[in-house]
């Protein structure tokens, strides 16, 4: 079993050094201090950096390889974008230094917010939300805002598609609203006709993800927005598939009125193994008001931050969002320019189908035609023939060295596996992956036991998940180990 | 391309086995009226060297605390940053992973999960501990939605007065939303208010302005009338100063940027979230629990996910996906660093260094005192002086001031500073007329 630090730790021991201090010490009341020491480990500069290295290498990123995650788009983290994020003159500044002190940090904040409106057709945006969750959040306040605005406060429901990220509805609820979901039709797209008889004058509106979670771009997204903005609701784009239409089609274009980005998945920041992320929004030239404050703003060839905005939904949290996280998306849509970013969304798309018209005759195809960045496919046949479930794939997966495929989403797919390789992977590399997923097919078949035990080959196996959520152990505890 | 390895000559391989004529073909459907008919206007892309340059002059154009000995807190602080940290964040297999939603390839993350969630419980005395929220404010907004819920009878907050700013406007957000009712008010008048409709009470500790108050008195106050006690702390504060649990905390939530995050203009920070254990299965985000794989083999492994988005939707305990888990793993470093002693150690020290600048400035005679409580590492005094000139002045000295605020200059002063440092310091702010 690996250790934890806790386990390295030896009274005497120390990693750390002040230098002597030069003035005298002082003594808080010890009324309110503590008696005891918080009890941390004590362990030296080795043990530390061997333990977090070894633990470390039980982990898979995206520098070793293959990870077709659906819905999460993860492309390769360019090191460049780390170096300028890590200069001196963006890590070490106070958020509250004055303006004349940030001048650099101000102008570049300045103009992601502009390059991601034009991304989107939008007019203003914040860098405050500090992930797409807390993105969608803030867009959903702002179309609340609007409505309460006009004094338009009989809407209390929000649509969601069946086919929706969970984020989606759990995000309008924290706005305060109530969840109407719509269907999906036989093609796995909106049923406008559903939809229809669901907009009313007490809905607020309809987030969409477009290409929505199937892949599939919604053909019909003209129409959709004018049955939302004919009884008065706004559009809300979800952006975690921004990466298929890049510099191809805008969410503004298309009806949207309010966009969120997932800079961790588009904009190719890493992921961190879950975080820190980035999700900014964007409005449409009337909603811009309603931004969270402040405001990244420019007088002349002054940037400044405009905290007097009264129409503002408030804030979602302290200073301005995960700067340093935005500041690798503006490097890497300053690499690859405008070309760069159409080039990276048709990449992505083919790459997608490429892979789906090399496992077609394995695995059933729900929605069998072009799709978008991803797809998904069904294991129902491997299921109902040999008793394999999709989870048992994906596991087999990982003995052959990849991450696997989002599993059981979107909701509406029976087995489902959401298969999306981004525009950083070659060709060489999608042959190998769908040669791996065709094998899988016939293991299924001819050899199911191997898929039912699978993973074989990782540090740990198949992991007890009842036992850890009916007895949660959720820290380490001295007894425990004795 | 630097970041796209598809060839022109794979490209229609590709297209053939996808039986499509062009690339153009599978977008085909995309109307064509959504259509952008014109490249987008951004600049044209840089190459590695141009981005560089750019990059470098941007950072050029602002002034660091590299270069300025930094004054200011009020949220976020300039604590020395211990190299290891960045050599092992920075190793790819924790910082290009995703979620770690597969446990037998992301053990690395998991155990380091465990190890934050059992430090963080440590600091508060907190049961439990979630694998982090976005940052300080966010953490204590949900804290406060939570507690709202907590009750069939009650559902009101009360935010104590000298909260953070920035913290209670994105409490006021979070609340006003969702139609739950907050009042705010001073400590003396929370000693006399009727609670009976009162769900949570949160509290800063030290408070925005850097006054540590008897948190005994507020918490049995708080419990006694049958509220929840929200405590929202500073980490290097709590190796000194009394337990959140001594004084009876339900939620101890706080900004983690001082463990071993730069200031970074403000973010990415960490949310720390703990709680007693009643509270564990309406905790927002993402939890690692113990458990092991078939084989016997101790493992950790995302756990109580029926309250998370992606399982209950609009029924989640919270929104919360992303969360900041790299910045979790540094705070787990750097409290494995520093240590029982260590960080014992930077937390005295900031102690004795900001209590010297204080003395310092009062004995110039050009500043008052506003406040008779103790305090940790950050206090205000009021100068006879506009502050923002002073500011300026300080700054052409090579000094970034404190804060001003509505209760005077907010300084704050951690473990970097050299008595070099806080002496001129001194003597600049005092000889300074205006």
């Amino acid at each position: 079993m690996a250790e934890l630090i806790f386990n390295l730790s030896k009274e005497g021991k120390c990693a750390f050094s002040l230098p002597e201090s030069q003035v005298p010490s002082y003594e808080i009341d010890k009324k309110y201090t503590r008696e005891d020491d918080v009890s941390l480990p004590e362990v030296s500069e080795v043990d530390v950096i061997r333990h977090f290295t070894n633990i470390s290498r039980n982990n898979y990123g995206v520098d070793q390889g293959f990870y077709p995650l659906g819905s999460c788009t993860m492309k390769y983290n360019p090191k460049v974008n780390e170096d300028v994020a890590g200069l001196q003159g963006f890590t070490s500044l106070h958020p509250y230094q004055p303006e004349y002190q940030v001048q650099g940090a101000l102008k570049a904040a300045y103009e992601l917010g502009g390059y991601l409106c034009e991304i989107t057709g939008m007019k203003g945006a914040t860098l405050q939300p500090a992930a797409g969750a807390h993105g969608e959040m803030t867009g959903i306040m702002i179309i609340k805002a609007y409505h309460q605005n006009r004094n338009d406060n009989k809407r209390t429901k929000m649509i969601v598609p069946d086919s929706a990220h969970g984020t989606n509805p759990a995000s309008a609820a924290t706005a305060g609203y109530e969840i109407v979901q719509v269907k999906s039709d036989d093609l796995g797209l909106v049923d406008i006709d559903a939809l229809a008889a669901l907009m009313d004058d007490e809905t607020a509106g309809l987030m969409l993800t477009n290409p929505n979670t199937l892949g599939l771009f919604e053909s019909n997204i003209t129409k959709i927005a004018k049955i939302v903005h004919d009884k008065g609701g706004l559009l809300y784009y979800d952006g975690a598939n921004l990466n298929a239409i890049m510099g191809i089609a805008r969410p503004f274009d298309m009806g949207f009125d309010v966009v969120h980005f997932n800079l961790h998945k588009t904009m190719s920041t890493p992921h961190g193994g879950g975080g820190p992320g980035s999700g900014p929004v964007c409005v449409r030239e009337d909603l811009v008001r309603f931004l969270p404050k402040p405001v990244v703003c420019k007088d002349g060839e002054r940037y400044y931050l405009d905290h007097d905005r009264k129409d503002a939904i408030g804030r979602v949290k302290a200073f301005y969002g995960n700067y340093l996280v935005y500041i690798k998306a503006l490097a890497y849509i300053l690499t690859m320019g405008p070309d760069g970013l159409k080039k990276a969304s048709e990449t992505a798309v083919l790459n997608a189908n490429y892979i789906m018209a090399g496992i077609k005759d394995s695995f059933v195809i729900p929605y069998d035609r072009f799709c978008m960045h991803e797809f998904v496919l069904s294991g129902s046949r491997q299921k109902e023939q040999y008793g394999i479930s999709t989870l048992d794939m994906a596991k087999r997966l990982l003995d052959y060295g990849y991450h696997p495929p989002t599993i059981y989403f979107p909701l509406i797919v029976h087995e489902g596996m959401m298969i999306e390789p981004t525009e950083t992977e070659s060709k060489e590399t999608l042959d190998k992956f769908i040669e791996a997923l065709n094998k899988i097919a016939k293991e299924a078949k001819t050899n199911p036991e191997l898929l039912h035990d699978a993973p074989h080959n990782t540090y740990v196996r198949r992991l007890d998940e009842v036992t850890a959520a009916r007895n949660p152990v959720l820290k380490w505890e001295k007894e425990q180990d004795e | 391309m630097r970041y796209i390895p598809v060839t022109d000559r794979d490209r229609q391989e590709m297209l053939k086995r996808c039986k499509a004529d062009s690339v153009e073909h599978l977008f085909s459907c995309i109307p064509e009226q959504v259509r952008l008919k014109r490249p987008l206007n951004l600049p044209p892309a840089k190459s590695e060297m141009e981005l560089i340059k750019y990059m470098q002059s941007l950072a050029a154009q602002n002034s660091n605390t590299g270069n300025y000995a930094c004054f200011l807190g009020a949220g976020a602080y300039d604590h020395y940053i211990p190299s290891v940290i960045s050599h092992l964040i920075s190793r790819q297999e924790f910082l290009t992973a995703y979620t770690p939603y597969q446990p037998e390839i992301s053990q690395g993350t998991l155990t380091a999960i465990f190890e934050y969630q059992t430090m963080i419980c440590e600091l508060t005395g907190m049961d439990v501990a979630n694998a982090s929220m976005y940052d300080g404010a966010s953490a204590l907004a949900e804290a406060c939605a939570i507690s709202s819920g907590a009750f069939r009878k009650r559902s009101d907050i009360i935010i104590v007065e000298d909260m953070h700013p920035e913290y209670r406007e994105t409490v006021e957000t979070y609340l006003k939303f969702r139609d739950i009712k907050y009042t705010s008010m001073t400590v003396k008048q929370l000693l006399e208010a009727d609670l009976t409709n009162v769900a949570g009470v949160c509290v800063q500790y030290p408070s925005f302005y850097g006054d540590i108050y008897d948190m005994q008195v507020i918490g049995d106050y708080v419990k006694q009338n049958g509220s929840l006690f929200i405590v929202c702390a500073n980490p290097v504060a709590l190796a000194l100063l009394k337990s959140p649990k001594d004084f009876g905390a339900d939620f101890v939530v706080g900004e983690g940027q001082p463990l071993g995050m730069p200031m970074g203009f403000g973010g990415p920070y960490l949310g720390f979230f703990a709680c007693v254990k009643e509270h564990m299965r309406k905790m927002p985000g993402r939890i690692v629990g113990k458990t092991t794989d078939v084989d016997g083999k101790t493992a950790y492994v995302l756990t109580l996910q029926a309250r998370e988005q992606h399982i209950r939707r609009e029924k989640a305990t919270s929104n919360i996906c992303s969360n900041q888990a790299l910045c979790a793993l540094t705070a787990t470093i750097y409290l494995s660093v520093t240590g029982k002693k260590g960080f014992k150690q930077v937390a005295q020290r900031c102690v004795d260094n900001a209590h010297y600048v204080y003395e310092g400035l009062l004995k110039t005679g050009k500043f008052e005192k506003t406040s008779d409580m103790p305090f940790f590492h950050e206090f205000t005094v009021k100068p006879k002086v506009n502050i923002a000139a002073l500011n300026r002045y300080l700054y052409g000295h090579g000094f970034i001031g404190g804060l001003e605020t509505d209760r005077g200059w907010l300084i704050a002063v951690t473990e970097k500073r050299t008595k070099e440092e806080m002496d001129e310091f001194i003597r600049r702010a005092g000889e300074f007329n205006g």
